[in-house]
């Protein structure tokens, strides 16, 4: 499969904001098996100065996989998600994520490649918080698989 | 400098609870039948998974929960889950690579199972501990 490469650059619309439960946080760190108390008891995320639980490292991938179907789903790209594959992926903090937060995400199609049959796309998330501040740029590489 | 080695068993119940916490619901993730339908030796992990769970690592080196400002790894082969009581383990080793003046320290990640690497270009930027 070929991916348009004219679609560097081109970004969407703001999502719906993503409410940050407690408990979803508790459920994820649990599920990951992250016992540290700053995950669960918000009195120790507190003693580290944040307002409630913090979010794992890898969380928002919770809320950017979701908001990257906009890509995926783009019927003018194209792109057949049974043949997508995991490729590369990267956080890049300005705060921890934390339970209360109200979480937006701008997707942008960063870079489009095909080589060797396979497409390559790169979708950078922008997510910010209710106040528009920046909290954390999440990139994904995704390979799309070509015809065997 | 390198940093003590953590090891992290996987079995088919932490792929079903993370396929609930997570919302992927990836059937390779635990169908048998629908992984080797599409060539796979058998159900994986969700690489995001085997992400957090070196992340689990990181915080751990790290001393603190919200010590990472940057994390990025390169999925290089998938990691196979037995349907047993055993599963399988991923060993997660770092070396410090550098530590800024700013108060960050750079590791280089390595995640390995049954000896190959399932990670390539893993790596975390944390805060340096207080």
């Amino acid at each position: 499969m070929s991916l348009d490469p004219s679609f560097v650059g081109r970004t969407y619309p703001p999502t719906a904001p993503y409410q940050v439960g407690r408990e979803k946080i508790r459920e994820f760190a649990t599920a990951i098996g992250a016992t540290d108390p700053a995950h669960h008891d918000p009195a120790a995320a507190r003693a580290l100065g944040h307002p409630d639980v913090v979010a794992p490292p890898t969380f928002p991938v919770l809320i950017t996989m979701a908001a990257s179907r906009q890509i995926v789903e783009d019927p003018e790209l194209g792109v057949d998600y049974s043949r997508v594959v995991h490729g590369d992926q990267r956080f890049a903090y300005t705060r921890p994520v934390v339970a209360g937060d109200e979480l937006v995400c701008v997707n942008t199609i960063e870079e489009v490649t095909n080589r060797g049959g396979h497409g390559f796309l790169t979708t950078r998330t922008e997510v910010t918080d209710a106040a528009g501040e920046p909290v954390v740029a999440v990139w994904s590489k995704l390979v799309v698989r070509g015809e065997a | 400098m390198e940093l003590p080695t953590q090891t992290f068993r996987v079995t088919r119940a932490d792929l079903v609870r993370y396929a609930g916490a997570s919302g992927d619901f990836n059937p390779i993730h635990w169908s048998d039948r629908i992984a080797t339908a599409v060539g796979l030796p058998g159900v994986i992990a969700h690489g995001m998974f085997t992400m957090a769970l070196v992340g689990r690592a990181v915080t751990t080196w790290a001393g603190a929960a919200d010590a990472v400002v940057d994390f990025g790894v390169r999925f290089t082969r998938p990691v196979v889950v037995p349907d047993d009581d055993e599963g399988t383990e991923i060993e997660v080793a770092a070396v410090v690579k550098e530590v800024t003046e700013a108060g960050l320290t750079r590791l280089d990640v390595t995640a390995t199972c049954r000896g190959e690497k399932v990670l390539s270009q893993a790596r975390a930027t944390v805060r340096t501990p207080r």
